[in-house]
């Protein structure tokens, strides 16, 4: 990295501030606008998909009521929202703030650099992530309304109009997911090439924040994993809109062909969003221990070595699509052993806070609470992983309640975790920390209160996707419906807690204390530039790197921590 | 793509550049996926045809084997050129031209030829929808010849750069990295599809 900057470079680092409102936020080029949108976008559809979950929920604790905003819940209105809460929190929610916003803030803050590596492909990025959404926003207003086939899409019912009944909305569905995918695409090419090439002076691959590393690892397993979806997806919308029977079996097709492609990235992606989430514990943890991060290089390689198992575990989604079962035992063995590596890196987090001196601000709260909770999620996922137990629990509320405790803590407390946390760089403000805690046990409490009965109905039984339980006599019992209301209930308090944080938000971006460089004397490159950092990050002078980022409560030090920038 | 890719790169005297410049490394991350697109197309294809008990199915015609095996001929040649192409550009720049144009002109010649054998395809009955096996020829010959035509869009703007004496090292090498990758994935597309 050269020392400074070109004298043309900074003025046109100048000419940027001059430029006018749209330009600047709306077709900015500069990575932290970027991140923003992502970021708010990202917000704004998980609104959306919590909604589609809190009007479901009402029609199941409460059937055919009338569900205040929304109305009376048709069968097919319901088949909508739980494919589309599906895919919002998925596609929509997950990705973008989890990769694309916390990537794109904090990839150049973190290597000392002043943007991507091409800027413009990046704002290409987020404008077809931003047509994706519009597109997936105008699929629930065309005739037959949005698409009814659950998130994964299975054919028959999503390749033949006759059966999903939504012509439009299916189609729509698709493109908007392989818009985003598109998206997702340039985002990751933007990420990989800018770590590979753009680290300042002296930081080598072992000084690279954590975060980064599993927002990159992320990054190649979602390209390398998406490839056969998009054919599959191409395939599918071919068979809708063209007349062609890829997926049709009584014309040479195969249906059992879309699960594996669907599936072939479907299980990656699970890790694809939940590395970097990983990634934001790791780099919180250490900060509010003030302690070094236990087994650097150990917590690299394990999630490398994630990702690759990851490829080899699809079929388990398929355990009773009539798959060999000596198939099945050979992804019984696969999934098994990929619980272990992420078991070691829940073991390694707490053993980093092992004899640390813990501060348990909002950030660590999250932080610790995304090991309980994920660790929930991990161990229901044995039984789910065997195949023998699969038989009785596969399409069940078991399956359900397991992989919410694996995606609520990726999504939504890692989200929060990562927007508490820097927060402070990105707006220059601190967040009011009391309002952060009740926000958390508001969120945490709840949470729990809505799964932990869903694992008992899917013991019980009780399956996935269907519309109105007081059709089945023996799913009807009066304890069940006792525990669907209990569900239910603890959701809207949940949704409501949400309110706390947006009010949290709001003020602090008003009146919040003043933040200065580094509010929670971190070592890592982001907090030694201002908050929030300028147009081109550094000023005219990139930082020089001269140790690892975790170097907290070093003995030979006064401070109890290092920043990566200072040479002694 | 590449226009800032240069700017970014360590103090030489103090330490190694990047190994490759990002447009290359840019372009090898894509090629990845692209990889995967065409790993999943073909191996789509191989569970319909294994599950079928004669192939092609019958009433359906049969592929132009050794025509398209004289077209894989005419693209390997082009890839060889642009090969030559770019080892000449490292040396004299001005010898350089000579087998990119030739490179280009083969390159025109496999989507053209190509577009021939799908009109006679077609007038001989198989199309998207007469069967898997036309569904399967034209997804997979397509988004291939979709992939030609644009890596040829690249080279040929390349071209036009070079003629101009401004195109990049760099730039040269990202698009022939995909071109490659175009030519590449070619025979084992017809070592499957059509054999």
């Amino acid at each position: 990295m050269a020392e400074t900057v070109h004298p043309a470079e900074q003025a046109a680092h100048g000419e940027h501030h001059e430029e006018g409102w749209v330009k600047k936020y709306l077709f900015s080029t500069d990575h932290k606008i970027i991140a923003m949108q992502y970021l708010f976008t990202g917000m704004a559809m998980g609104l959306i998909g919590a909604f589609f979950a809190y009007v479901f929920r009402m029609q199941l604790a409460f059937p055919g009521m009338e569900v205040p905003f929304f109305g009376v819940v048709s069968a097919n209105e319901y088949n909508s929202l739980i494919t589309n809460h599906g895919a919002i929190m998925i596609f929509w929610v997950a990705m973008p703030v989890l990769i694309a916003a916390f990537g794109n803030f904090l990839i150049p803050l973190m290597i000392g650099a002043d943007d991507m590596v091409f800027p413009r492909i990046n704002r290409l990025s987020y404008q077809i992530f931003f047509i994706s959404a519009l597109v997936l926003l105008a699929s629930f207003f065309v005739e037959g309304g949005g698409f009814g086939g659950a998130w994964t899409a299975y054919p028959p019912l999503s390749a033949n109009a006759a059966y999903s009944l939504t012509p439009m909305g299916a189609t729509l569905w698709l493109v908007a997911v392989a818009l985003e995918f598109v998206a997702f695409l340039l985002g990751g090419i933007n990420f990989v090439t800018t770590l590979m090439n753009s680290r300042t002076k002296g930081m080598g691959i072992y000084d690279i924040p954590m975060v980064l590393w599993m927002i990159i690892i992320a990054s190649i397993l979602f390209m390398a994993s998406v490839g056969p979806l998009i054919a599959g997806a191409v395939m599918l919308f071919m068979d809708q809109q063209v007349g062609t029977h890829f997926y049709d079996p009584t014309r040479g097709g195969d249906p059992l062909l879309w699960q594996h492609l669907f599936w072939f990235f479907g299980h990656p992606e699970v890790y694809v969003v939940l590395l970097p989430a990983m990634g934001i514990v790791a780099d919180i943890m250490p900060v509010f221990a003030r302690k070094k991060l236990f087994a650097y290089r150990t917590i690299l390689w394990t999630a490398i070595g994630t990702g690759v198992l990851s490829f080899t575990v699809w079929a388990h989604h398929q355990f009773i699509a009539g798959i060999d079962p000596r198939m099945a035992h050979v992804f019984t063995i696969t999934t098994l052993l990929i619980s272990i590596p992420i078991a070691e890196m829940c073991f390694v987090y707490i053993a980093t806070l092992y004899g640390g001196s813990i501060r348990l601000n909002t950030p660590m709260l999250w932080a610790l609470a995304f090991v309980a909770e994920f660790l929930i999620g991990g161990v229901t996922g044995i039984f789910l992983g065997a195949s023998g137990a699969d038989i009785y629990f596969h399409d069940t509320y078991f399956v359900l309640a397991h992989f919410h405790y694996t995606f609520f803590p990726i999504a939504i407390i890692g989200t929060y975790a990562g927007v508490t946390f820097w927060f402070p760089k990105m707006f220059g403000r601190m967040m009011n920390d009391t309002l952060g805690k009740i926000h958390f046990w508001g969120t945490i409490i709840p949470f729990n209160l809505i799964f932990i009965p869903l694992f008992v109905l899917g013991a019980a039984g009780q399956h996935r996707r269907i519309y109105d339980f007081t059709n089945y006599p023996m799913l009807a019992e009066p304890w069940m419906q006792d525990l669907r209301v209990l569900a239910t209930v603890s959701l809207v308090v949940m949704l409501a807690f949400q309110l706390v944080f947006f009010y949290n938000v709001i003020v602090s971006l008003v009146r919040g204390e003043k933040a200065g460089k580094n509010p929670w004397k971190s070592n890592t490159l982001e907090w030694t530039t201002e908050s929030p950092p300028p147009h081109g990050n550094f000023g005219d002078q990139y930082p020089t790197v001269y140790r690892p980022p975790y170097e907290y409560s070093h003995p030979d030090r006064e401070e109890d921590y290092w920043p990566q920038n200072l040479p002694n | 793509m590449a226009q800032r890719d240069l700017r970014l790169v360590h103090d030489a005297a103090s330490e190694p550049g990047p190994i490759l410049p990002s447009s290359v490394l840019g372009t090898l991350i894509f090629v990845l996926t692209e990889i995967m697109l065409f790993a999943g197309l073909i191996s789509a294809f191989m569970i319909v045809r294994g599950g079928t008990v004669e192939w092609p199915p019958p009433g359906q015609p049969r592929l132009p084997v050794e025509a398209t095996a004289l077209n894989t001929a005419a693209l390997l040649a082009s890839g060889l050129l642009i090969w030559m192409a770019g080892r000449a550009y490292r040396g004299d720049r001005a010898q350089a031209g000579g087998p990119f144009a030739a490179g280009l002109a083969l390159g025109a010649f496999f989507v053209v030829f190509q577009g021939f054998e799908w009109a006679r395809l077609l007038a001989q009955g198989l199309t998207l929808t007469s069967s898997t096996h036309g569904s399967f020829f034209y997804l997979i010959v397509g988004t291939h010849a979709l992939h030609a035509i644009v890596a040829l869009g690249i080279l040929v703007w390349a071209f036009q750069l070079h003629s101009r004496r401004e195109l990049r090292p760099s730039t040269f090498t990202a698009a022939r990295t995909f071109w490659y990758f175009v030519v590449g994935v070619w025979p084992v597309l017809y070592l499957r599809v059509y054999l």
